[in-house]
């Protein structure tokens, strides 16, 4: 039917976003409510000697001014890392001491140390400006590399060489035996530069304390709400969760960004308390440049060996990836099993061999951030495998081909089990939309007018869903990765699904109805979708790894299968019919071959006035779900990218960029292509534009949208979309997830489209004008197309 | 204190407000019109756009005192029993995702068709784009809200 699986329905959720009736954590007022500021480290490395807030304390509307010490005194809890990595000499890693507010030192440009309540937002924020704190600076130190030389400063007493663990994974041995008895080796220095996720709507909290029953409500700017509640009682002991309700209402994005528990909402929590007044906090952009989770900034060094026929013998990646001041909530499994575990690409190698330092710098923490690892894993692998065929003098796509895994399940040397894909379609695909043939007539009429066109590929695979559980918390996971469901059929038949997935511009309020209008063949205006509150549903993992559809969706379809199963059994039992024999189609139930059948809504009556039920039936048409998957689901994709630079400037544009991409089965393709949109456009802003730039004393140069250069409708060209479907065999619907597809398949297409039209290898992300330009000069400009 | 009185959305506002209130401030805080949304503090973002005397202005960058007598639009004022076509191309392009910067993204668009249907010039793809300059979105990838805004221009 029109609206079910598979249709380009539009979204549901639209309209209050269109008329500015959506309501986002910052529209929210409650009443009593105070609003807090927070005094933010200026240093990258300082001793705290003093704080005095006696100024800000007389200040006009300031309720309070509390500091971290008050806040530890209280038993709130060090903010924890959710994922223990164990390095490669057996010891458990070590990760530095994270206090709400900084106690002592503080190890970041950002780092909050009190925090001002007042009336207002710009009575607290004058306030803050008037708490003198006073610091002794230390040495401080941004690039991890130079965080582990002999000599740097040290961030964390417990933290030797600022070394948080030294992680390998596959085969050293067997890689170095590939590598030696490789014909051709490519070896390449990368860097994949630090992004600020950048979520449009700022992160905001309402803390909502009531004294009489001891229990408190945030409203949040959250992913996760139901892990945000669960971390806030176990781990931070702000209250036990049957007296802490989490709230994420409309999000406005979140990238990962907003997956984290962070000091802000622990701190507004507390305030709430101690002031007994609703405590409101929200970021302003050049805060969140200092505060959200920054992303990837790992420093690579990596080598590939090939044998005389183009076939890959070898890989061996060593990386030093930056964790930033503090190890947030997922930020050791990002460079680690996000990461090392997608090295073997969509190739079939079997001797891959990694080795990751995490570090401790001055410098804002990192996580996952759309893709988490994967892009890191994606731009290693296809930076290589374009590098290589231009020095072996292959056809890129050829190159390829000879290494594509052909034959699933295909078991990794790096873990993972690929479970369904046919790459060589997908190329086949993505060349044949990308006009590949044509590609020599579009270089030359380039150069007929000054300019340089080139071309790069990028075949990415991923692992999404970020479960099974089990799998998960072999590797170090503090928590399971299921997710919930619960379908309700009220009794005139409409229904609520209840879900743990938090939607923040997914569409899930559409996807997730289409999914149930589909099983039941009812109107998708019948269907409503509740998330993000704790209280409403009863747990939730949320929304990251794009696993809402792998792992979200399909808990759904586990409720369902309870639900129908209910229905057939209330229906046999009123038509005097075998359970075999009912079917449910179009809003009926029926019994097959007959004229016999019960309107949907007949049923969900029956079920509630419960005057006919089989005996020993309960009542009632309600069922749950927790749906664990039986293995990641594997997307993957071609993209080319053609660009042309304009040999004068530098400046790059990017003239064409194809994405042929298999998601598995596709509920709503005009969503899912939304997400590939919207994340090509992020993985290009990091091509081109985007940056987070420290100064060697850890001071952020990048503090605003006047030195952070966000992809704007300009920078990008409109996108040819394709898909090639091989359907995941891991879950009953069949999906493999596109949230971050783009973000991740996209970077090393641009930066090889560049690098093959200017004829430099030598290049680093963002390509700005200014780096292509210098370039081109380092090597002369390439001849003209002929 | 500074006493402000316009017209938002047809109908008289006043307030008396800090002289340096902000006129995102105003409809957000006085107005509790929280439609307009401000993503940055650099005027960079473009959510905050709105209409003042029919130009698009963003609202954080003026203000509210400056706008004595001023007729201002925000997005909860354009729908006038139907939606304003604008709001209609983004639903049906899915011209949005999380819905933030939408706001800005429809008055700014608006604005652009407007001022291009005046002066008699095509609103082709790369004015669009140009255009857009001044509103930054995080999901869509500008893909499907340049294709709201030529769908919109081809209605209004």
């Amino acid at each position: 039917m029109s609206e079910g699986i598979g249709a380009a329905v539009k979204r549901k959720e639209d309209k209050r976003f269109i008329t500015g009736r959506g309501k986002y954590t910052d529209d929210i007022r409650m009443e009593n409510q105070a609003y807090g500021a927070f005094v933010r480290s200026p240093h990258a490395h300082a001793e705290i000697k003093g704080i005095d807030t006696s100024a800000a304390e007389a200040m006009d509307g300031v309720i309070a001014v509390l500091n971290g010490k008050q806040l530890k005194d209280d038993a709130i809890g060090d903010i924890i890392t959710g994922w223990a990595i164990t390095s490669k000499d057996g010891n458990p890693m070590n990760v530095g001491a994270w206090n709400p507010m900084a106690t002592a030192r503080v190890r970041h440009v950002g780092e909050p140390v009190v925090i001002v309540i007042a009336e207002s937002q710009a009575q607290a924020r004058l306030a803050a400006e008037a708490v003198e704190v006073d610091y002794e600076e230390l040495p401080a130190v941004a690039a991890a590399t130079r965080a582990l030389e002999d000599g740097a400063p040290l961030l964390h007493d417990n933290v030797p060489g600022n070394l948080i663990f030294d992680w390998e994974i596959g085969d050293e041995a067997a890689a170095d035996a590939g590598l030696a008895g490789a014909t051709h080796v490519t070896e390449l220095d990368i860097v994949n530069n630090r992004l600020a996720p950048n979520a449009i709507e700022p992160r905001s909290a309402i803390a909502v304390y009531n004294d009489i029953d001891d229990h408190y409500t945030l409203y949040t700017t959250s992913q996760n709400p139901h892990v945000a509640r669960l971390v806030l009682s176990a781990f931070y002991n702000i209250a036990p969760e049957h007296k802490l309700r989490v709230i994420a209402p409309d999000v406005g994005g979140g990238f990962g960004s907003k997956i984290y528990i962070y000091p802000e909402e622990i701190t507004c929590l507390w305030a709430s308390m101690k002031t007994g007044r609703s405590v409101k906090w929200t970021s302003d952009r050049s805060e969140a440049f200092m505060t959200d989770a920054h992303a990837r900034d790992h420093v690579t060094k990596a080598r590939m060996g090939f044998d005389a026929d183009g076939k890959i013998v070898g890989l061996k990646v060593n990386t030093v990836a930056n964790i930033g001041a503090y190890a947030s909530l997922f930020a050791t499994a990002t460079p680690t099993y996000l990461y090392g575990t997608l090295l073997s690409g969509q190739y079939n190698i079997a001797n891959v061999y990694c080795d990751v330092k995490a570090v401790h710098t001055n410098t804002v923490p990192v996580d996952a951030y759309r893709g988490a690892g994967r892009p890191e894993a994606t731009y290693v692998m296809e930076r290589l495998m374009e590098t290589a065929a231009r020095e072996m003098g292959m056809d890129p796509a050829e190159l390829r081909r000879r290494n594509f895994i052909t034959e699933f399940p295909h078991q990794t040397p790096v873990i993972m089990t690929y479970d369904a894909g046919d790459f060589h379609a997908l190329l086949e695909k993505g060349q044949a939309a990308a006009d590949i043939a044509g590609f020599a007539a579009r270089k030359s009429e380039a150069a007929s007018r000054g300019k340089l066109r080139g071309i790069g590929y990028s075949c990415y695979i991923e692992a999404c869903g970020i479960a099974p559980s089990k799998a998960v918390g072999s590797l170090g996971a503090g928590v399971g990765l299921w997710e919930s469901a619960e379908v309700r059929v009220n009794p005139v038949g409409t229904i609520e699904i209840l879900t743990g997935s938090h939607a923040h511009g997914q569409g899930h309020e559409t996807t997730f109805a289409q999914v149930v209008s589909d099983r039941f063949g009812l109107p998708m205006d019948n269907i409503t979708i509740v998330h993000g509150d704790t209280d409403k549903v009863q747990m939730g993992m949320g929304t990251y790894g794009s696993r809402s559809g792998a792992v979200g969706m399909n808990a759904i379809v586990k409720a369902m299968d309870k639900v129908e199963a209910k229905v057939k059994k209330i229906a046999a039992h009123t038509l005097e019919a075998s359970d075999d024999d009912i079917v449910i189609e179009d809003g009926e139930v029926k019994v097959a071959g007959t004229d016999k059948k019960m309107a949907w809504h007949e049923v969900g009556l029956a079920a509630y006035t419960a005057h006919n039920l089989p005996d020993g039936m309960e009542p009632g048409l309600k069922e749950g779900a927790f749906y664990d998957p039986t293995n990641f689901t594997f997307p993957s994709g071609t993209y080319i990218c053609e660009v042309e630079v304009d040999p004068e400037t530098g400046v790059v544009e990017v003239v064409q960029f194809t994405a042929a991409d298999d998601f598995g089965t596709v509920i709503n393709p005009m969503i899912v292509e939304g997400q590939v949109h919207g994340g090509v456009t992020q993985g290009i802003g990091q091509a081109l534009l985007e940056n987070v730039v420290y100064d060697e004393d850890g001071q952020l140069i990048t503090g605003s949208y006047m030195d952070y250069c966000m992809p704007r409708a300009d920078d990008v060209p409109s996108y040819v979309l394709e898909h090639s479907t091989t359907v995941a065999p891991s879950n009953p619907l069949g999906v493999k997830g596109c949230g971050e597809a783009g973000a991740i398949g996209s970077p090393p297409a641009v930066i090889n489209a560049i690098t093959d039209a200017i004829g430099n290898n030598n290049l680093t992300m963002p390509a700005t004008p200014h780096k292509v330009w210098a370039a081109i000069q380092e090597v002369g400009l390439p001849q003209a197309a002929e | 204190m500074t006493q402000v009185t316009m017209t938002v959305n047809g109908k008289a506002a006043s307030g008396d407000v800090p002289g340096e209130t902000l006129l995102s401030d105003f409809l957000r805080e006085h107005l509790r019109l929280t439609g307009t949304h401000v993503g940055c503090d650099t005027s960079q973002c473009g959510a905050c756009v709105v209409h003042v005397d029919g130009k698009a202005v963003k609202s954080c960058t003026v203000l509210a005192a400056s706008l004595d007598g001023a007729e201002v639009t925000t997005v909860e004022g354009l729908a006038n029993g139907e939606l304003h076509p604008m709001q209609v191309a983004f639903n049906d392009n899915h011209g949005l995702q999380c819905g933030f910067c939408t706001p800005g993204m429809i008055m700014s668009g608006i604005d652009m068709v407007n001022r291009y249907k005046t002066e008699g010039r095509e609103l082709t793809e790369e004015a669009i784009r140009h255009e857009l300059e001044g509103n930054i979105c995080r999901c869509t990838g500008y893909h499907n809200i340049v294709r709201s805004i030529k769908d919109a221009a081809a209605s209004m």
